[in-house]
């Protein structure tokens, strides 16, 4: 099944068509602005999902720090939203106008060097694309050259996590401090905080969406997803093979970090703020159980697995407050134990071949695998 | 920085800072050995071990408080007694804990990490639900209290030297322990090659379950130690853990002379830039000079092989 050399099989394409009409079509439809705008929180933490299906899922690598990246691509955005919004005419009733709000609160009077450049929005758009890939660049190449894998590289990833949040919080002139950035206003001069504004940046999200989603689907049907999932699996004979293993698992890391920065930034523009809640290793680690929940092997699974914990956890939390971190350890756990897979594992097993048989239109000996079929299974490590 | 002091000056700051920073060492030590000696044997990482340490916290609070209700003549000594009930109770948890979870788990070392983290959460949740989400603080005997003037300028607190004290003690036993006694000779077996141990008769599965329960444990007595330096919270367990990693990693994770090492250089670092500079930049500092040590020599200090 991986030999087939289309971009998109049969399969894949009905689940792109099904995902296009329930997030352009139904949601909109049917969900007032205040929950379409919660769909588009959510769906900001899948474009991190997505990245972790190409690293963990198809590389094998655990990355517990995928918060970084996302609060790196957010803190981006909320700087350049947050200089626009802290124009000298808004600011006038500060005792150095023109500069954010926080800076005067910690006695700050002037911009500090690197809040500079964010006043343009072409360096802000750069910046969030290039940033946390340079940072995961770094971090990858230390640690991947070294061959350092598995648990020891989740650690640091979670070790980085826990030191960009402590600077944050701690430098509180800087970067808002345990606050965040906040009181974000206009986007060049479009108001982003009204109800039809919110309409147009969710489709916007949804159109970046589609675009991640492509790439992470073409780097998976190229020879560099085969290789990849080789790595996976057995690392050494790709090794002994001639393969430069540590560039490869670099290249799938700075990938995940770039769509986490991108989720980032879309989470500011949407919900219109960033703090260091979003950076640390509780998130980051929540981000990565819907990956686990969705599947780690479906880029479409992480799409829904993202929705659907969220969904949960916004239900959950709102009628029964104490269940929901109960819920949320079980979970947890009954993926880890019960079904590796996730959702997608489940729908490729029972499910599909119900399908399969019902459409019939091929006979497939193995009941109906997807393209999943050599990366079937294989366990995290 | 350094300017403003002089060199005796200096010597007098590096020592207190020093002394102050024992118990955070002594914190460190026993949940790091605890971690070592489960990651060590099992390859299982616990993410759930401060929510083990903060149980013995939570015990040690108990203790107290009925102490002062029932047995007020008796508070001088309820720290042991403490002690010794925090120890039972993470051992008695960390065993039911193995048999319900971790032994479905083992060689999947990333797997023990979330399912493990689900563990943390849920545990998280109950003490919530039990002792309310609010910080509990814990009442030090009078004899505990206060501090020592050993010369002019340097003081240290009598509880730092007591916890050290109860550390070093109960390294030592982990020692003794491990290399000395018949059940380390079985435990040290398991670790190298699980499947002779196996062959030769020693029953794997119940020494896992009592490495783990051992780990546990020590994690409970750290939670004793942890009252005196910081309030007991649900979620005080996840500020410890990453640090604990840290340690465990940084020391090379199957030698507890390396475990103690670390430790000790961490956590020196650690409260002697603390003077120096805001608590968060020190840690900071810390924290980024680990991981740099780290991306250099991912083995750690004391690597007995070469780590994957």
């Amino acid at each position: 099944m991986m030999d087939n050399p289309r971009f998109l099989n049969r399969t894949e394409a009905l689940g792109i068509l099904a995902l296009v009409v329930l997030l352009v079509v139904i949601l909109p439809l049917s969900l007032d602005v205040f929950r379409l705008n919660l769909v588009a929180k959510y769906l900001t933490y899948a474009f991190v999902a997505i990245g972790l299906v190409l690293c963990w899922g198809f590389g094998g690598i655990l990355s517990l720090g995928q918060g970084v990246f996302f609060g790196l691509g957010g803190y981006c955005m909320a700087m350049y939203l947050k200089l626009e919004a802290s124009s000298v005419a808004n600011t006038r009733i500060q005792s150095t106008p023109g500069i954010p709000d926080f800076m005067d609160w910690n006695q700050i009077t002037q911009l500090p060097f690197f809040w500079q450049p964010f006043h343009s929005l072409t360096f802000t758009i750069l910046a969030i694309l290039i940033v946390p890939a340079l940072f995961a660049f770094l971090i990858g190449a230390a640690m991947f050259k070294r061959r350092v894998g598995g648990v020891y590289f989740a650690i640091i990833t979670q070790a980085v996590a826990a030191i960009l949040t402590i600077l944050i919080v701690g430098q509180q002139g800087y970067t808002g401090g345990i606050n965040g950035i906040t009181d974000l206003r206009t986007l060049k001069g479009w108001d982003i905080r009204p109800d039809h504004a919110k309409f147009v940046l969710y489709f916007f999200e949804v159109a970046c969406l589609f675009g991640c989603i492509f790439l992470a689907q073409f780097v998976r049907h190229s020879k560099l997803g085969r290789i990849l999932v080789a790595m996976r699996d057995k690392e050494d004979r790709v090794r002994f093979s001639g393969y430069s293993v540590a560039n490869f698992k670099i290249f799938a890391f700075t990938l995940a970090a770039m769509f986490a920065a991108i989720g980032g930034a879309m989470f500011t523009l949407q919900v219109g703020f960033m703090s260091p809640s979003f950076v640390g290793i509780v998130p980051s680690i929540d981000m990565v159980i819907f990956t686990a929940v969705g599947g780690r092997l479906s880029i479409f699974g992480a799409v829904y697995g993202t929705l659907l914990v969220n969904l949960a956890k916004t239900a959950l939390s709102e009628s029964f407050p104490q269940l929901w971190l109960f819920g949320l350890g079980a979970l947890f756990i009954a993926v880890v134990l019960a079904f590796p897979n996730g959702l997608a594992g489940i729908w490729r097993d029972h499910v599909q071949p119900r399908i399969d048989r019902l459409l019939a239109s091929r006979k497939l000996k193995s009941g109906g695998w997807t393209d999943n079929s050599v990366a079937d299974g294989a366990p995290a490590e | 920085m350094f300017g403003d002091y002089s060199i005796g000056d200096l010597g007098a700051i590096f020592a207190m800072q020093g002394f102050a920073g024992l118990i955070l060492f002594s914190v460190y030590v026993l949940m790091a050995l605890g971690l070592a000696i489960i990651f060590g044997q099992m390859g299982v990482i616990n993410m759930a071990h401060g929510e083990f340490m903060i149980l013995g916290a939570y015990v040690t609070y108990l203790t107290a408080e009925t102490f002062q209700v029932y047995l007020p003549s008796l508070f001088g000594g309820y720290f042991f007694l403490a002690m010794l009930l925090a120890f039972i109770a993470s051992g008695s948890l960390g065993m039911l804990v193995e048999w319900a979870l971790i032994r479905h788990l083992y060689r999947r070392p990333l797997d023990t990490l979330l399912a493990t983290w689900g563990l943390s959460l849920i545990l998280q949740q109950a003490y919530r639900s039990i002792f309310g989400a609010r910080e509990v603080g814990v009442e030090l005997p009078q004899w505990m209290l206060g501090s020592e003037h050993v010369t002019d300028t340097i003081e240290v607190p009598i509880n730092g030297i007591f916890v050290m004290c109860l550390t070093v003690l109960i390294t030592l036993c982990v020692a003794y322990i491990m290399y000395k006694s018949r059940w380390g000779r079985q435990v040290r077996a398991v670790m190298q090659n699980r499947v002779m141990a196996g062959a030769v008769g020693i029953n794997t599965e119940k020494v896992d379950r009592y490495t783990f329960a051992l780990g546990c444990g020590i994690a409970g007595i750290a939670g004793s130690a942890f009252t005196m330096i910081g309030s007991t919270s649900p979620t005080a367990g996840q500020l410890y853990i990453v640090d604990t990693f840290l340690v465990v990693v940084f020391g090379g994770a199957a030698s507890l002379l390396g475990t103690i090492a670390s430790a000790f250089t961490i956590s020196q670092a650690q409260s002697t830039m603390e003077f120096f500079m805001s608590g968060s930049m020190a840690k900071v500092l810390t924290l980024l000079a680990i991981v740099a040590i780290l991306m250099m020599r991912p083995q750690g200090l004391f690597a007995l092989k070469v780590r994957k």
